[in-house]
């Protein structure tokens, strides 16, 4: 079969992928006080890995980025629960959360919570269950 | 504020996310589900003497108060449960660990169960009506995978019935939900309890009542049982097993829970439609136990006798019923597990379920035949056994709250009970013998060793029911007075 | 606004219970998901329409809309989400092995 000749939609491919990305890190971190979080940065990470899937096809995109997302998964669900054991350790009610501020060099003063681990690991967990059931969906023609 | 609480939840699902890490160490996976479930019923063990000494036990998800945050609440009726649920599932993995095939176990079997149980034990503990319905959903999920593990024909065609249906009494069930939010503007159920209290449980707030009845009845089988006996015969027997003692026993929970704590002031309307629910369950699932001549059949009709009984007690909502319950509640998750191993042991002997095709099989397999014996004689409540305690008690309420047509029901479904079991006993374990010594697949401890725990343990709950019964009253304690539960949730703050 | 929206989920309803009574497994799947949002609009509704800012620190906004319907919907969606997916490859697969996706011919009377 002949290939198709996309070079547009891969070219703007580039360009989007990137876009997309950083914006999910920006949805990512505004979660805290405003819109946004863990659960819609991991998807729209997940829209970002799809993109690359449709143009280049799961094959080789599963070669450059040699991931088995159900690790992923586990591993962020694993992070958020034991975010919430950490709260049991020091003597608090499970999921208990703590914050402090810190001067980092560039950013100035900075919030740090625990909150944010908590939803490293829901993002993990959304970004490998999303892309699982994607290519298990995908992978039988 | 008690952390031990999330540890039933959290265990296991921290041990089924280590398992999904680490995917093709199947030895790993044995050990660990082992050890997750032993550490759970531990936990449920120290937590009920705690509560026998210091009351209910409260935990404030992440520190916010109830009724804002999730409040995780175990009383002794809840923490039984999970002590149950514990030990039930430890002989079903036992079970599994010989029978289940390694093409099962390498997806995700042990993950998936810990899985289900994290959401069994959730629901059990929950204080939060939304949490409920979170729990359900997690245990329905894994229960939707597990009923297809395998692929096999009839699993598939069954699968795809029960998700419908399970998918559809949700739906309800966050109908449900939404119209309680409207109505009383809180989902904590202690907070509920005190806010339909004071309001008063007027015709619209029976309406919902009756909402949620249908939800849980449809998880529970409770007359809408159409489902239960194909996709209880679909799946392999350790998971059948671990369906049957635990997932509609979540149902019948989530009745007690709601129409003891929340809706309990229109009895009259409420609980006597919950009475007629289960002496139609029960007589139904007498036809189909005595009718049908397959032993997945008939198991899973006895099923529906089983939720029948404990709800006909919980319908005369006295104190002797209420204990009855609880006793038959536990005796029936142990004796379902047990019955189910041993049918999948029978059905894995002879390769068939139809009792016409099979017979003898007591010269080659005695000590099967001897605790199916047992199993039967307990599930029809014979005195020495487990089953007794709870039946005497659930007609003694049932006769003293006036429902002379329900306890009725329930003792002559009884002896359909009995005389089903006994009629696999004759077919199967009487007669000629078709197994030659060489034609037997054979028996091994792996098989038998689950089914023996669960046979002493059903004669071990019969002659030392004396000893649960300080734990049972206060169980019941529990249920009867809904001020108790609210007063630990509510702590010092004030509503 | 309300009698709107309590219309609009009275469509979604019947939609999807007409989808559902169908007998192809994928209109099937399609009426629980569309029932699905049915609900979630229904929640939605039920937590209050009231014109409000939104629940978030730093608003100098005087009045606040309830934030818990939405906390509600958001896991009914997720929930819904994972449920549709898994029901989507599972018939797919009952498809396949079973040749049909009739829910006619899925009923099973080999046994007895």
């Amino acid at each position: 079969m002949k290939e198709p000749n996309d070079v547009i939609l891969k070219t703007a491919t580039k360009a989007a992928v990137v876009i997309i990305l950083a914006f999910s890190i920006h949805l990512f971190l505004s979660g805290h006080h405003n819109p946004g979080g863990g659960f819609i940065g991991g998807l729209a990470f997940v829209a970002a890995v799809v993109l690359l899937y449709l143009v280049h096809g799961i094959e080789k995109v599963q070669k450059n980025i040699p991931v088995d997302f159900k690790k992923v998964a586990g591993i962020g669900v694993l992070i958020s629960v034991f975010t919430g054991v950490g709260g049991m350790i020091s003597g608090n009610p499970f999921l208990n959360q703590a914050f402090w501020m810190v001067d980092l060099p560039l950013f100035g003063k900075t919030e740090m919570a625990t909150a944010v681990l908590f939803d490293v690991g829901v993002a993990l967990a959304v970004i490998g269950a999303s892309l699982t059931i994607i290519i298990s969906i995908s992978d039988d023609r | 504020m008690n952390n031990l609480i999330i540890l039933p939840i959290i265990i296991p699902i921290i041990a089924g996310m280590l398992m999904v890490i680490c995917k093709n160490m199947i030895k790993f996976h044995r050990f660990l589900s082992l050890l997750a479930i032993i550490s759970v019923g531990t936990v449920s063990v120290l937590l009920m003497e705690q509560i026998k000494f210091a009351g209910i036990q409260i935990l404030y998800l992440g520190g916010w108060q109830a009724p804002f945050g999730i409040t995780l609440v175990a009383d002794m009726f809840a923490v039984m449960l999970v002590l149950v649920t514990a030990i039930v599932t430890f002989c079903c993995l036992c079970y599994a660990f010989s029978s289940i095939g390694i093409e099962r176990e390498l997806h995700y079997f042990y993950p998936l169960v810990l899985f289900m149980i994290a959401g069994v034990n959730g629901a059990f503990l929950t204080g939060d009506i939304f949490n409920l319905f979170v729990c359900f959903e997690v245990m329905l999920v894994a229960s939707y995978v597990l009923i297809s593990l395998g692929g096999t024909r009839i699993q598939l065609r069954e699968s795809v019935k029960y998700i419908l249906i399970n998918m559809i009494s949700s739906f309800f069930f966050l109908v449900a939900i939404a119209f309680l939010y409207r109505m009383t503007g809180t989902l904590n159920l202690a907070h509920l309890s005190v806010l339909v209290a004071k309001a008063g449980q007027g015709g619209l707030m029976t309406a919902v009542a009756f909402l949620f009845l249908i939800v849980f009845s449809l998880k529970a089988g409770l007359l809408l049982f159409f489902w239960l006996p194909g996709s209880y015969s679909a799946p392999p027997p350790a998971i059948a097993a671990i369906f049957a003692a635990l997932l509609t026993k979540v149902g019948v929970y989530a009745i007690i829970r709601l129409f003891s704590l929340v809706f309990y002031h229109e009895p009259g309307v409420t609980h006597q439609l919950i009475g007629v629910l289960a002496a139609i369950t029960m007589v139904l699932g007498a036809m189909g136990a005595v009718a049908y001549g397959d032993i997945k059949r008939i198991m899973t009709y006895n099923v529906m006798i089983g939720i029948g009984f404990i709800l006909a007690g919980f319908a005369s909502f006295s104190t002797a019923g209420m204990s009855g319950t609880v006793y038959y509640l536990i005796h029936d998750m142990i004796v379902k597990a047990l019955l189910f191993l041993l049918g999948g042991t029978i059905i894995y002997l002879t390769g068939t379920g139809k009792l016409k095709e099979m017979s003898g099989l007591i010269r080659l397999h005695p000590q099967l035949g001897w605790m199916f014996f047992i199993a039967a004689l307990s599930l029809s409540g014979i005195p020495p056994l487990s089953g007794f305690i709870g039946k005497i008690f659930i007609t003694e309420g049932t006769f003293h709250s006036g429902y002379f047509w329900l306890g009725g029901i329930g003792l002559l479904s009884g002896l359909m009970v009995l005389y089903s079991m006994l009629k696999i006993f004759m077919n199967v374990f009487w007669g000629y013998t078709n197994l030659t010594d060489e034609t037997d697949k054979g028996t091994h401890r792996g098989l038998l060793l689950p089914i023996g725990i669960l046979t002493v343990l059903t004669i071990a709950l019969g002659l030392g029911a004396e000893g649960i019964h300080e734990y049972v009253d206060l169980a019941v304690m529990g249920l009867m007075e809904p001020g108790l539960y609210i007063d630990a949730v509510r702590g010092s703050s004030l509503w | 606004m309300e009698t709107c929206m309590s219309i609009i989920i009275g469509i979604l309803f019947a939609v999807g219970t007409y989808l559902i009574l169908s007998k192809t497994l994928l209109r099937i799947i399609l009426g629980t998901s569309i029932i699905g949002h049915g609900v979630n609009l229904l929640l939605l509704t039920m937590g209050g329409l009231k014109k409000g800012g939104p629940p978030l620190l730093g608003l100098n906004t005087l009045t606040f809309t309830d934030p818990l319907p939405q906390a509600l919907i958001l896991t009914a969606i997720v929930i819904n989400f994972a449920t549709t997916a898994l029901f989507l490859v599972l018939s797919y697969r009952a498809y396949k092995v079973l040749g049909t996706d009739d829910v006619e011919q899925l009923r099973g009377y080999n046994d007895e």
